[in-house]
């Protein structure tokens, strides 16, 4: 492979990562804000929230973007095909967070709250000092897995016409003839993104560590 | 006379159909270290939970340095619930000790200690880091100010909730069986700590299966039996014989628990 093909290869990377944070951060936003909707008292909130779940991990990923991808031009708006990869990764990746927020919040010890309520803690600050970060300690194991997950789901996005590595690979091998090459180096790609990410998730878990642990 | 600290008031409190109080009246005088003693279930933890608003009464009231906790009464007989400033008010007054420590993980012991201080009164970081400071030493943790509670032992994370609790200066301090989740050698220094605070003249309320502790240190023991409040008296009356057949028998259960001098 020359050094030309191979920045290709690296720039699709590129994509492929900043796709995934993006949709990963979008949907950490939407995630919390469809966990407080589940959880709440609320029923014209707590039904939404949990038909927005049952919506979006019950249907699969492509079938979402294809679906967002064709929906948003028949309503429409139009938006660079790029817009409704990010769109539809940050939509589905918010159920599955919201439900691991759910549980890192539902985890989080009650005395640990009645102590704070004994200090006279509003619950605004029990929830921005005490909650919510006992409650994403708990959760990180899970937050890294989905972005392991949202990183190679990412290649899905390749049917909407976003070049991101699995997509540059396609182009490449239909171009050189040569499919073996082009997908082992995606695959070995993906395999290097997902070790960082794996292992930056072990380094955040070690230095949370000594706090973890009731 | 002088008010009491806290004065509880035909308290009843049923978890669904099952009622654990039935019909509590307790005065605990100022500056006294009052025990409740009893079997499992007989309800002294609810009772202590109630006088810290951690459970909400059924019926009855619990007045905190005479000031109405939770519900006030309307004047026919009916009761309303306080609005929550006001409940933290009266609350602001009352330490808790619980059993299992319930230090807040993710901060050190010094941070544990200051975090009121410094996000509900308002104090600066580095004064609240200086009295933060002082509390610890107070319980002989001077140096363990930096230390996380998971590497701290069980006995030293209970001072360090005794210090987090005295660094609000309370007026009352409530203790939930702080020793029972405690290795046997690591009980004397948690009791050596709140025989401290009784010496020097704090209210205390304590439930405890600690027979000797109670004995020796009490103002005043409470027994409470299947809800209700069946002996209330100094140690030497409630102890001293004839002593109450109810009270014989659980003291017989206690024998290793510093009660064989009693029996």
């Amino acid at each position: 492979m020359s050094m030309r093909l191979f920045e290709l290869m690296l720039w699709a990377a590129g994509n492929t990562i900043l796709l995934s944070a993006i949709s990963i951060l979008i949907g950490f936003v939407i995630g919390l804000m469809v966990c407080a909707a589940k959880v709440s008292a609320n029923p014209f909130l707590r039904i939404p929230g949990t038909l927005y779940v049952s919506l979006f991990r019950g249907v699969p990923l492509l079938v979402q973007l294809l679906l967002i991808y064709n929906l948003l031009p028949a309503v429409g708006i139009m938006v660079p095909s790029v817009v409704a990869a990010v769109i539809g990764l940050s939509l589905c990746t918010a159920a599955y967070q919201a439900e691991n927020l759910r549980g890192g919040f539902q985890s989080v010890p009650r005395g640990l709250l009645e102590a704070a309520d004994m200090v006279g803690m509003s619950p605004w600050k029990q929830l921005v000092r005490i909650r919510a970060p006992i409650a994403f300690r708990l959760t990180l194991p899970a937050l890294v897995n989905e972005a392991i997950l949202i990183l190679k789901a990412s290649s899905l996005v390749s049917v909407v016409g976003v070049i991101e590595l699995t997509r540059m690979a396609q182009n490449l091998s239909a171009s050189s003839f040569r499919p073996l090459l082009f997908y082992s180096v995606a695959g070995a790609m993906y395999l290097v993104i997902c070790w960082a990410v794996a292992g930056g998730g072990s380094i955040a878990e070690r230095m949370l560590r000594t706090g973890s642990r009731a | 006379m002088t008010r009491s600290a806290v004065l509880v008031r035909d308290v009843h409190k049923s978890f669904g159909d099952v009622e654990v109080l039935k019909g509590i009246d307790l005065a605990v005088p100022q500056g006294s270290t009052t025990c409740l003693l009893g079997p499992s279930g007989s309800g002294k933890s609810t009772l202590l939970r109630c006088m810290a608003f951690l459970e909400e009464t059924t019926s009855g009231t619990i007045e905190i340095n005479g000031q109405p906790l939770g519900f006030a009464e309307t004047g026919d007989g009916r009761r309303t619930r306080l609005p929550a400033g006001d409940i933290r008010k009266v609350r602001s007054r009352i330490g808790m000790v619980f059993q299992q420590f319930n230090l807040w993980p993710h901060m050190t012991a010094l941070g544990n200690v200051t975090e009121a201080l410094v996000t509900v009164r308002g104090m600066k970081r580095k004064e609240a880091n200086a009295k933060g400071e002082a509390q610890l030493a107070r319980v002989g943790l001077g140096d363990r100010g930096h230390h996380y509670p998971s590497e701290l032992s069980g006995g030293q994370q209970q001072r360090v909730a005794i210090a987090r609790a005295l660094a609000l200066e309370p007026d009352i301090l409530l203790f939930d069986e702080p020793t029972s989740s405690l290795d046997p050698e690591l009980t004397g220094e948690v009791l050596n700590v709140m025989r401290e605070l009784a010496g020097g003249g704090m209210t205390m309320v304590v439930v405890t299966h600690e027979i000797g502790f109670a004995a020796s240190v009490g103002d005043k023991i409470v027994f409470l039996d299947q809800g209700k409040l069946l002996l209330d008296g100094p140690p030497s009356e409630i102890f001293g014989a004839p002593r109450h057949p109810r009270l014989q028998q659980f003291l017989e259960t206690y024998l290793d628990r510093g009660a064989a001098t009693l029996v």
